[in-house]
């Protein structure tokens, strides 16, 4: 049943109410007002809840029952590989030589973190095939960006003037986003109906002006690219970088790697593969990883090792500079490492194996009810269509609207764009045959439904903390922000 | 023994694979060919058991000078603020934790409604109209706000002040390096922002003026003077600002500021050796559409419920692509959340308590400090909480010695400006003590005699 609860905190506000505790001032001179000038203070107080400390606990406990998380449901959104956040990974981040320590500590008073810095980024360029990585980036989108900058000044380093960036029609939107923003223009190639590369088409466009191929391995209809040596060898052939978007870096762990297939950068989710949280939208990590080539511009500062001595390293004076004022999303580096290092080699391969095995096993499961996008096996997700259903009426929203009631968050819907009411599931390795099972068997009931009843899907969802909301009006009549007495 | 974040046992796999109709796992890799196939294991450090794993990793954390190993005068854009318990508590549910982006708003309400909680929080304090659900740090807000500004104006410059952290000025150059957007710097030659040559600088090239207040410094900029010299060129003012601060300081938007960014880490979030921090962004109503991230609007369900969802997506790159507003698609949710809880917690008063402890106690520290012999204040003009010392010896020299008495003395200016060689930037918050500052001073005075 759902949780009838509808405040916001500002609606909890009583005025007198205290939930911090902090010591009266110890100094002399305490008040702001005689040691600031006037004109730099503000007039009234900023107009902020007054609630107790157990007022902010309630209402923060019931706030998070509206949500569906990994912890509470099985959380299929494809490309974003919702696998259990292991608790370990929390302890270790908050132990206070990491958590506590300031980023502009002196580094040899910093040597663990540097350590744990250097090691992680040696482990991802193995796990990559690449001969460098930067922890920097603070997303997959940043990664991006440091990777096509990157590819930018090597072409320029070379006096090469390339304009261009391929990107194809069934790539994540940060693709073209991210290309744009590094000054390219972005050309989208068509896809095959299958999903793979149009290798004919794409040497028919790999022209000088091309500076690189951007693609996602395995892609998003969660199919290894079959001829994906032949295309990096291509590229460079065209003097063309090769571009790897690692979101689906999940399927290959061990068993093939960016590096090796040919690609010059490739970078790494680690809140997808290495099992940092999703927190509800980021914090993420998003390294990048580079063959030797580019190394020369990567984001300064690099941590470097000389005999048992860690440093950061500013003097690279091809660097394409800096991403975020510090060093990385560091407490997102910790649990990654804590994770690799609880796996090891042999469970990281253990991880891409049961990831491909969950993902074919659901895809095996819904073949009869639903249309498969592309025969398989799959590797760690599969892409489904509702088109057969959509002409019962019944959309790929209406089904993940129902999943929600039957419990269970949705997939992700209407991605890749080249699939007509494209489901794409992803159950990563962490769920166990009941699980899916229960999942599949949901499917299979809202397929039937949509034949027999579809109207209990179209009134879904009934069980969440609100019904299917009006998206028109929210975005017809903005309302950022609350305002007393609205 | 088979990793314990794995479910399937040998004997599912095999029923699993026969539903599959497949023999083997390899089966299922067919599509890969085989010259793409690694040959060998991975060659990485061999698992490690729990308690294992714990003992090394404390080990390497033990190498690490921090808070609580250490009394911290550190600043320069990561603060060492009062963070109430039940932050980590409850960002701790799982249900926030383990959630993503609230693509399903229907199951992702508690999301939904702590962003807008956020964005009104942020509106309020900044003084601007609306806010966005966060970016990744300062640096990268305002590497937004200048190509926002670029965007807006179809202008070119954006002339940033010498007194913005160099970091951030690092990033936005990073950022404005492939639409070609020139950077150009104004000096501040006594710790604050030469607004003569902000006038000379800025004209019908400049797409926005950007001071930040306190500066990298510490020191208090005129924001309405800043603002009267951008808008007389038609350009935009972008203010850098703290908001842990704005308890007692006047928000920018107040003063004239048309797009507010900052690093909201003070707001509860641990400085975790640099990242990740709270990127925070906001900006007067008529610029909303142009806005980078995610934002949280209020609407109603189909029984006329109150509700929240993601709003305004046309700006965002999985709607729009190559022509999104900004490449951002994971942003820092969860350090919003902390964001959002610590000022539930400070509250009203909390926040303006917290603004004036760590100014009495700044300026008792300044006093007390400049009165070491040899030691005086570098910049004569206004501080909030932060402050530069010059000093009779190194800063490089100094701050190893102050390090083995128990004190992380502050930052050395010597990386950032060279004609700072022989200054210390030193920060203090609520946090510090009158005997800890006493002691530091009393330190000093032997470390630089």
């Amino acid at each position: 049943m759902a949780d009838a609860y509808d405040k916001l905190i500002f609606e909890l506000s009583s005025p007198g109410r205290v939930a911090w505790s902090l010591g009266e001032a110890d100094v002399p001179e305490a008040d702001a007002r005689t040691l600031l000038p006037a004109k730099h203070l503000r007039r009234d107080a900023p107009d902020l809840p007054e609630v107790s400390e157990f007022d902010v606990v309630r209402h923060y406990s019931r706030l998070s029952r509206m949500n569906y998380g990994v912890d509470t449901h099985f959380y299929p959104l494809g490309s974003c590989t919702m696998k259990y956040n292991p608790k370990l990974n929390e302890d270790m981040a908050r132990l206070a030589g990491f958590a506590k320590v300031h980023p502009l500590a002196p580094e040899a008073l910093a040597q663990g973190a540097l350590q744990l810095m250097h090691e992680l980024a040696r482990d991802l360029a193995e796990i990559a095939g690449m001969d460098a990585v930067s922890l920097q980036p603070a997303a997959g989108a940043q990664g991006e960006l440091a990777g096509v900058l990157m590819i930018r000044a090597y072409h320029q380093s070379r006096g090469e003037k390339r304009t261009k960036v391929l990107v194809p029609d069934s790539a994540h939107g940060t693709n073209p986003a991210s290309t744009a923003i590094a000054g390219y223009e972005v050309v989208e190639v068509k896809s095959l109906p299958n999903g793979e590369v149009d290798v004919d088409a794409l040497a028919r466009t790999l022209d000088t002006d091309v500076a690189a191929f951007m693609i996602t391995v395995p892609n998003t209809l969660g199919m290894f690219e079959p001829r994906i040596i032949e295309i990096t060898e291509l590229c460079h052939a065209r003097g063309v970088q090769v571009y790897m978007d690692g979101a689906n870096l999940n399927a290959i762990l061990g068993i093939t790697r960016p590096g090796d297939l040919g690609f010059d950068v490739c970078h790494f989710n680690l809140h997808k593969t290495f099992t940092t949280p999703h927190g509800g939208g980021g914090p993420g990590a998003g390294p990048v990883g580079v063959k030797a080539h580019l190394e020369p511009f990567l984001p300064v500062p690099v941590v470097t090792k000389d005999g048992d001595e860690y440093a950061l390293d500013w003097k690279r004076p091809r660097s394409i500079g800096k991403l975020q004022a510090f060093w990385g999303n560091f407490g997102m580096l910790v649990r990654a490492y804590t994770y690799i290092r609880t796996m090891g080699p042999d469970g990281l391969r253990s991880v891409s194996d049961n990831a491909i095995l969950n993902a074919n096993y659901i895809m095996k499961r819904l073949e009869q009810d639903y249309d498969v996008a592309v025969p398989g096996p799959c590797m760690h997700e599969c892409v489904l269509s509702a088109r057969r259903q959509k002409k019962l009426g019944v959309t790929a929203t209406d089904i993940a609207k129902r999943l929600l009631d039957l419990g269970f968050y949705a997939p992700s819907t209407y991605f890749p764009l080249i699939v007509e009411e494209a489901l794409m599931i992803e159950p990563t390795e962490t769920e166990a045959k009941e699980t899916l099972d229960a999942f599949c068997d949901a499917m299979i009931q809202i397929a039937r439904e949509a034949e027999a009843n579809p109207a209990v899907i179209h009134e879904a969802p009934v069980t969440t903390a609100v019904r299917r909301l009006d998206q028109t009006k929210a975005a017809r009549e903005p309302n950022l922000r609350w305002t007393r007495g609205r | 023994m088979p990793p314990r974040y794995i479910a399937n046992t040998p004997d599912e796999q095999k029923k699993m694979l026969g539903v599959i109709g497949a023999g083997s796992l390899e089966d299922l890799l067919v599509k890969i060919p085989p010259k793409a196939r690694l040959a060998r294991p991975l060659s990485l450090t061999p698992a490690l058991a729990e308690t294992d794993l714990i003992r090394h990793l404390t080990a390497l954390a033990g190498r690490n000078a921090n808070a609580e190993s250490h009394v911290s005068f550190l600043g320069a854009g990561a603060y060492d603020h009062y963070i109430p318990s039940p932050i980590n508590h409850l960002v701790l549910r799982g249900e926030f934790f383990t959630a993503y982006t609230p693509y399903q708003p229907e199951a992702s309400q508690g999301t939904l409604r702590t962003i807008y909680e956020y964005q009104t929080m942020i509106a309020e304090l900044t003084g601007m109209d609306v806010a966005n659900a966060s970016i990744y740090d300062g640096a990268s807000s305002l590497a937004e706000a200048a190509l926002m500004a670029h965007a807006v104006t179809e202008r070119r410059e954006i002339v940033l002040s010498r007194a913005v952290h160099p970091l951030y000025k690092r990033v936005t150059a990073t950022y404005c390096e492939g639409p070609g957007v020139r950077l150009r710097d104004v000096p501040a030659p006594d710790g604050l922002t030469d607004l003569a040559a902000a006038r000379q600088l800025v004209g019908g090239k400049t797409a926005a003026l950007v001071v930040q207040t306190p500066n990298f410094y510490g020191c208090l900029e005129d924001v309405a003077a800043a603002a009267e010299v951008a808008h007389a060129a038609g350009a935009l003012l972008v203010v850098v600002a703290d908001p842990v601060n704005l308890g007692v300081l006047e928000g920018p938007g107040k003063l004239g500021a048309d797009i507010v960014v900052g690093e909201g880490q003070g707001l509860g979030v641990p400085v975790g050796y640099g990242g990740p921090n709270l990127g925070v962004f906001a900006a007067k109503n008529e610029l909303v559409r142009r806005m980078p991230g995610r934002l949280v609007g209020a609407t109603v369900d189909r029984d006329g419920k109150r509700g929240f969802v993601l709003t305004l997506q046309t700006r965002e790159q999985h709607i729009r692509r190559a022509k999104a507003t900004s490449n951002i698609c994971t942003n820092v949710a969860l350090c919003a959340l902390m964001a959002t809880i610590y000022l539930s917690t400070l509250g009203r008063r909390g926040l303006v308590k917290v603004g004036e402890l760590s100014t009495a106690k700044a300026h008792y520290a300044a006093e007390r400090l400049a009165k070491v012999p040899g030691v005086s204040l570098r910049f004569t003009g206004p501080f909030f909480k932060e402050f530069a010392l010059k000093l009779p010896k190194a800063p490089d020299r100094v701050i190893p010695r102050l390090a083995r008495q128990g004190f992380l003395a502050g930052v050395a200016l010597k990386t950032f400006d060279r004609a700072l060689a022989d200054c210390l930037l030193v920060a203090v918050t609520e946090k510090r003590t009158k005997a800890e500052i006493d002691a530091f001073a009393a330190a000093l005075e032997k470390a630089v005699a």
